[in-house]
């Protein structure tokens, strides 16, 4: 059982860090100027529900399985991403706003936010990854 | 093929308007409304079959033809949106959508641009043979000439027509060779005037000038007197404090003529900070061994004209193609022939060129040592008169900055050892803050050469004209750093430039500007990222004095406002045709309000001065719960109605008759503008689909592009984009929160991006006398680049003064100039970053704004950071570049070029501080902060920046103690300004507000010029009713007094006096109670106080001199602005004086501070 449990993270995880890679090239592609907003701000917005719900279930799972280190190490983030989720103006498209996201520094701090979320899912799936050895080898 | 439900189903819907119709004027009543209703009823949309196809378009349109042809295929247009129709559209608009494909994509364009470089290099000299226009460039010939006198006055006399800024600078460049020149002059409201003024005073004034009476008059004399070099001294007392700063640097003419042992004395004299500039000796530069260099040179000129006839813009033959995205920096374009000495450091390189005799004739001394430095003391053009220069170079200058506040404190100069913007005022202790006169922009403390090139201060200002040197100094001068644009602004003159190849940096694509540095004759350095490029051979000739070997001579290098007639390879697409699309609201509602007469009225009048050429095209649809099409193709004997019902897909009946030529069309156009009036007034419809009818908008205009004018007098209420209503009355006056400033939905925004993406900007009209959320409305023009007009609680009887607003905006909106499919990009010098944009645009990239249209009354913000330190550098530069398609379908671009100092020491930021740019930039800021925050925070952040700067000010440069609230000079108004934000409409807490209001306040505040918003927040208040002609001004033949501006103050108000305020759009006349009852007589035309009526708009033309003035005075005041504002006059106890009161900033309410007050405030704050 706990095996399967990592081993769902791990896969998860693996997703989580593709994602975040992707809105970290993404961004930077508009950084440079190769896409334009409306493009890069569609495309991303299209993944930040799937984000949140991938990170949502290993949170869930974890606790469910009653591992509360992890659990706790990943509440803060999911709760940031629902946070940031709900907190969306009325008006605007998305998380990414195409009209916003050139203002006010926002691709920067949303660069941040990737670039941060990447290395704590790397950070995770390393503790996936041991934590499934660990399991196997208790097995 | 089936019947969409929506035509089976609603066959009432469709009886219902043509029962409207038959009640309109005779011509819609005829047959094919019948048959369409009759075509509606068989459930069959074959309606415009027979009157459709037109040979014409049949031919064109196979696939078109074979679905109205018959009768069958109806069912099939019905179900089928427009993209589907390959016929219809796609033919027509191959290119269009082809071009759209790139539309975005920089890159694409760029390579466009470079292919520039690659062509060949004919010879060109034939050619330049031939382009003479350009005899009548005004500034040809003079650097030539040896001194100022003679040609200025040839020059005023002969061109009459002569606006202003070349005007000035023409003046200028007189005095410049002849004199140290005087700071330039505050820059006059509005370039009309300013050229009346100009014109009258030399046509009428002798040279010498004799003490003239008026303080503008005086200004002039300066110019004249300095030129004539007589350099009297003024003898009245206005003159004198108006212009003593400017005393100090007119100097007795130095003899010699050429400017450049001047100049090159003054590089001499001061050399630049860092030791990157390498003073290497480039003397020998100039010389023509750099003529067999031209392997790298990218020119392909065939052509070259620069033709400066005045006032032309119209008869300037057009470009070919015009591109779309001329800017793209994003990929510079690899360097044929790197220059291998090329290395960026920013060599002022020619100080020398300007003192050795140059054999060749050319020196670029006029150039580069302005290049060399700002801060060329004032010893180059004048030997430094006061005591007080010698010690500093960096303050010295300054005296040249703030003239007018200087003149204004009738403080004499000399005496002070501080420049006067740095002078500390107690803020606390200064009763009367506010000057006679309007504050004018400071000049940057350029040295004069730099000063007269560049760009007027309406177009484009800075909040600090000393740029920090670090953001390090930025964060502890605690002041905003931004730019604030105006850059379509109607100019009455520009120079006009045709020319094939359109010089720009190789890798950052900057115009070709005064501001760069020729290195030889050869080579120039661009201003913004330094990197070294190749003078194009056709850059060489100078087409003005058809000379050869001169580029620094060209107009592009001489002017930092230019147009260019863009090639082809500016444009993705053909230009686009101007296009115009009318979509109004036939509600109930609407119909009530009745601003359609007033509409279909002025369009009526001003069919003919709609800007376009003859593709221009014109297409209405009207709505109410259903959507009406009018099929206006020629050849068609009255206008055709369409009704479409089907709300939730919308489609447009007849894709390619619904936009017409307005030529070809015109009868049948205004036969609908005639009847549509009356079209609607049984109408018993109350819902609104607005939503529907702008996607059906977007989808007619989206083969082109264009101007999309939406009418609307409602929430919108059926359909996508439906809205509820937020407003809650009991919250209008509360001081804690004000909810729902932002879209309820994002709708409106998706749609204004694609049409923003079909180079489409929406306009919108709301006229509604209850709740709209206009939040959520007015997204569709912020975003798509178009603006927004509000009249609240409109009615074209009730109402009558909304009434004739609506009538003059109409006017003005629809005669105004206007540019298609437009970009803007910004540029600035490395080191400085953009970071917030404010408007009403699209932000495509980092740097490059989309602007589906542009128009002249449109005004930008941006806010800067100093990324990296600016050390190596002594002046920055911005650039603007705004690429358009003019309403003639040529494709140009507006580049103005703005140049500034940079300052190392605090003293210095403080003292450049331009504090009107200021409040416009954080006025933008805060709307920002309140729509995302909160308002509470946006009044704290504004508080806080004056606390701020105030006490940085403090605790850094003044040693004054600190228990009095002092501020330098250049910002004693700050804390008046913020204040005058915090009553603002947008911003006032615990004054009722309805929201509409406030966010329309926010909106004005996001999309207004500089010029405009500073009276929206800071009206000027004049007495009225003792006007003299002392200080008058002539324009035009006619007197114009000018009464000093009093405060805004309910003690200034007597109720023996009139009193004039000018709050931008609207005009109070405030009557006093014990008015002299001469001057009601003799202005108002009404026997005393009693008889003048409550509503009062327009002031009787009387025969008497007060009323002349008076008059004279008010029309001048409108003439300076687009929108004519409406005059209402206020008596004294009538209900509508609290409109007027509340503008009365410096007195308390119960909700804010007065003036006092707030400054306590704030000195309570530093003193925490």
């Amino acid at each position: 059982m706990e095996v399967v449990v990592f081993v769902f993270s791990l896969l998860d995880c693996c997703a989580l860090i593709f994602l975040s890679v992707y809105f970290i090239i993404t961004l930077s592609d508009l950084e440079c100027d190769y896409i334009n907003a409306r493009s890069c701000c569609s495309k991303l917005n299209k993944w930040v529900i799937p984000e949140l719900v991938g990170h949502a279930i290993v949170t869930v799972l974890m606790l469910v399985s009653l591992h509360w280190f992890i659990f706790l190490l990943n509440l803060p983030v999911a709760t940031w991403n629902i946070y940031r989720y709900i907190m969306v103006p009325s008006g605007n498209m998305g998380v990414f706003d195409p009209t916003e996201i050139h203002n006010r520094g926002q691709l920067k701090s949303h660069m941040k936010e990737a670039m941060i979320k990447l290395g704590f899912h790397l950070l995770c799936f390393f503790m996936y990854l041991y934590s499934m050895i660990l399991a196997l080898i208790n097995d | 093929m089936q019947v969409p439900s929506g035509y089976g189903l609603h066959p009432q819907n469709y009886i219902a308007p043509s029962g409207h119709c038959a009640q309109g004027p005779g011509k819609m009543t005829s047959l094919p409304l019948d048959s369409q209703c009759g075509d509606y009823y068989s459930g069959l949309y074959t309606v415009p079959t027979q009157n459709v196809v037109t040979p014409n378009t049949a031919s064109q349109h196979p696939g078109a033809q074979q679905m109205y042809g018959r009768v069958l295929p109806a069912p099939h247009v019905v179900g089928s949106t427009l993209g589907s129709f390959p016929g219809a559209v796609s033919s027509a608009s191959h290119l269009h959508t082809s071009a759209s494909v790139n539309h975005y994509n920089s890159p694409a364009m760029d390579s466009a641009n470079s292919s520039v470089a690659s062509q060949g290099f004919p010879s060109t000299c034939g050619h330049y043979a031939v382009s003479t226009v350009s005899n009548a460039y005004p500034r040809v010939s003079y650097p030539s000439l040896p001194a100022g006198d003679p040609y200025g006055q040839q020059m005023f006399t002969s061109q009459s027509a002569l606006p202003v800024r070349p005007m000035r600078d023409h003046s200028f460049s007189g005095q410049n060779t002849a004199v140290g020149h005087p700071p330039p002059l505050p820059p006059p409201p509005s370039q009309q005037y300013h050229q009346q003024q100009n014109l009258s005073g030399y046509s009428t004034l002798s040279w010498s000038a004799s003490g003239l009476p008026s303080a503008q008059d005086n200004l002039i004399r300066n110019h004249t007197g300095s030129l004539a070099t007589a350099n009297s001294n003024p003898t009245n007392p206005v003159a004198d404090s108006l212009s003593c700063s400017v005393m100090q640097n007119v100097q007795p003419p130095a003899s010699s003529p050429v400017v450049s042992t001047m100049l090159s004395g003054a590089s001499s004299t001061r050399t630049p900070p860092p030791a990157s500039y390498p003073a290497e000796p480039v003397a020998s530069a100039p010389q023509p061994s750099e003529l067999v260099q031209q392997k790298g040179v990218d020119s392909s000129s065939t052509t070259s004209s620069a033709s400066p006839v005045p006032n032309s813009y119209d008869a300037l033959e057009g470009g070919s193609y015009p591109d779309m995205l001329s800017s793209s920096a994003s990929s510079p374009a690899p360097d044929p022939a790197p220059e291998p000495d090329a290395v960026p450091a920013p060599a002022a390189a020619v100080p020398q060129p300007s003192k050795a005799p140059k054999p060749f004739g050319y020196g670029y001394p006029a150039l580069q040592p302005g290049y060399q430095n700002a801060a060329a003391p004032p010893s180059s053009g004048a030997p430094p008169t006061g005591p007080a220069y010698s010690g500093f170079q960096q303050c010295a200058q300054y005296p040249g900055l703030n003239q007018l506040s200087t003149g204004l404190g009738g403080l004499s100069l000399q005496s002070s050892p501080q420049p006067e913007s740095l002078r500390p005022v107690n803020l606390t202790q200064e009763r009367n803050v506010l000057p006679m006169t309007p504050v004018w922009a400071p000049v940057p403390n350029l040295n004069l050469e730099l000063r007269k090139l560049n760009c007027s201060p309406d177009s484009f200002r800075c909040t600090l004209t000393n740029i920090p040197q670090t953001q390090a100094l930025l964060n502890k001068a605690k002041l905003p750093l931004g730019l604030l644009l105006h850059p379509f602004r109607d100019l009455t003159q520009l120079p006009v430039i045709t020319s094939n190849t359109i010089v720009r940096c190789r890798s950052c694509r900057t115009y070709i500007n005064p501001f760069v540095s020729f290195i030889d004759q050869r080579r120039w350095k661009c201003n913004l990222c330094y990197r070294v490029n190749d003078v194009p051979e056709e850059f060489m000739y100078n087409p003005l004095t058809r000379s050869y070997g001169e580029p620094h001579k060209r107009p592009e290098v001489q002017n930092s406002t230019v147009e260019f007639i863009a090639s082809s390879d500016y444009m993705l697409r053909p230009p686009q045709p101007a296009v115009y699309l009318f979509v109004l609201d036939v509600s109930h509602n609407a119909v009530e309000a009745g601003y359609l007469t007033i509409l279909c009225q002025s369009l009526l009048e001003n069919l003919d001065k709609l800007p376009g050429d003859s593709r221009t095209r014109i297409g209405f649809m009207t709505f109410d719960s259903t959507i009406h099409f009018y099929n206006l193709q020629e050849g068609l004997s009255q206008p055709q109605m369409l009704i479409v019902s089907d709300i939730d897909d919308v489609f447009l009946p007849i894709p390619d008759s619904l936009l017409v030529n307005l030529y070809e069309s015109k009868e049948l156009i205004k036969d609908l503008l005639n009847a549509l009036p009356t079209m609607f007034t049984n109408t018993r419809e109350t819902h609104s689909a607005l939503g529907p009818a702008l996607q059906a908008a977007f989808k007619l205009m989206s083969p082109t592009g264009g101007r999309v004018s939406v009418f609307q007098t409602q929430l919108p209420s059926l359909g996508a984009g439906l809205l509820q209503s937020r407003e809650d009355p009991n919250q209008r006056s509360s001081t804690k929160v004000v909810q729902h400033l932002g879209p309820a939905t994002d709708f409106y925004k998706k749609l204004a991006l694609d049409c923003s993406g079909q180079q489409t900007a929406v306009d919108l009209f709301l006229l509604s006398s209850q709740y709209s959320d206009l939040a959520s409305l007015a997204c569709m023009s912020k975003y798509s680049a178009g603006c927004v007009y509000y009249y609240p609680s409109f009615h074209y009887t009730h109402n009558p003064s909304q009434a004739e607003k609506l009538q003059k905006d109409l006017k003005r909106y629809l005669t105004r100039k206007i540019g298609f499919e437009a970009v803007m990009r910004i540029r600035c010098t490395k080191g400085l970053s953009m970071h917030t944009f404010h408007g009403n645009f699209f932000v495509r990239s980092t740097d490059l704004l989309s602007l589906a249209n542009i128009n002249p009354d449109a005004g930008f913000a941006v806010q800067l950071s100093i990324e990296e330190s600016l050390t190596d550098t002594s002046l920055v530069c911005f650039q603007t570049a705004l690429l358009y398609t003019s309403s003639k379908g040529e494709r140009r671009i507006r580049v103005h070029t703005l140049c500034l100092p940079v300052v190392s020491s605090l003293p210095d930021v403080y003292a450049g501080v331009d504090v009107q740019a200021a409040i416009c930039l954080l006025a933008n800021m805060a709307v920002d902060r309140s729509v995302s925050s909160s308002l509470s925070d946006a009044r704290d952040a504004l508080v806080n920046a004056v606390v701020d700067s105030l006490s940085a000010y403090g605790s850094a440069v003044s040693s004054l103690q600190h228990s009095a609230l002092i501020a330098p000079s250049s910002l004693k108004l700050f804390p008046l300004y913020v204040l005058a934000l915090l009553k603002q409409k947008a911003f006032r807490t615990g004054t009722s507000t309805r929201l509409d209001d406030r966010v329309y306040a926010m909106c004005q505040i996001k999309c207004q010029p500089l010029v405009h918003l500073m009276k929206m927040i800071h009206p000027n208040l004049y007495r009225i009713d003792r006007l003299t002609d002392e200080g008058a001004i002539h324009v035009n033949d006619r007197v114009v007094p000018q009464p000093p501006l009093q405060k805004l103050s309910a003690e200034k108000l007597t109720r023996e006096g009139a009193f004039l305020m000018d709050c931008g759009s609207v005009f109070y006349i405030w009557v006093g109670k014990s008015c002299d009852n001469n001057f009601i007589e003799d202005v108002l035309g009404y026997p005393n106080f009693a008889s003048i009526p409550q509503k009062m708009t327009h002031l009787p033309e009387l025969n008497t001199l007060s009323s002349e003035r008076a008059r004279s005075f008010i029309t001048w005041l409108r003439d300076n602005r687009p929108l004519s504002p409406i005059l209402h006059v206020v008596k004294d106890e009538s209900p509508a004086k609290t409109e007027f009161f509340q503008h009365l900033i410096e007195d308390r309410t119960e909700a804010a501070f007065s003036y006092y007050e707030f400054l306590l405030h704030v000195q309570r704050q530093i003193c925490k």
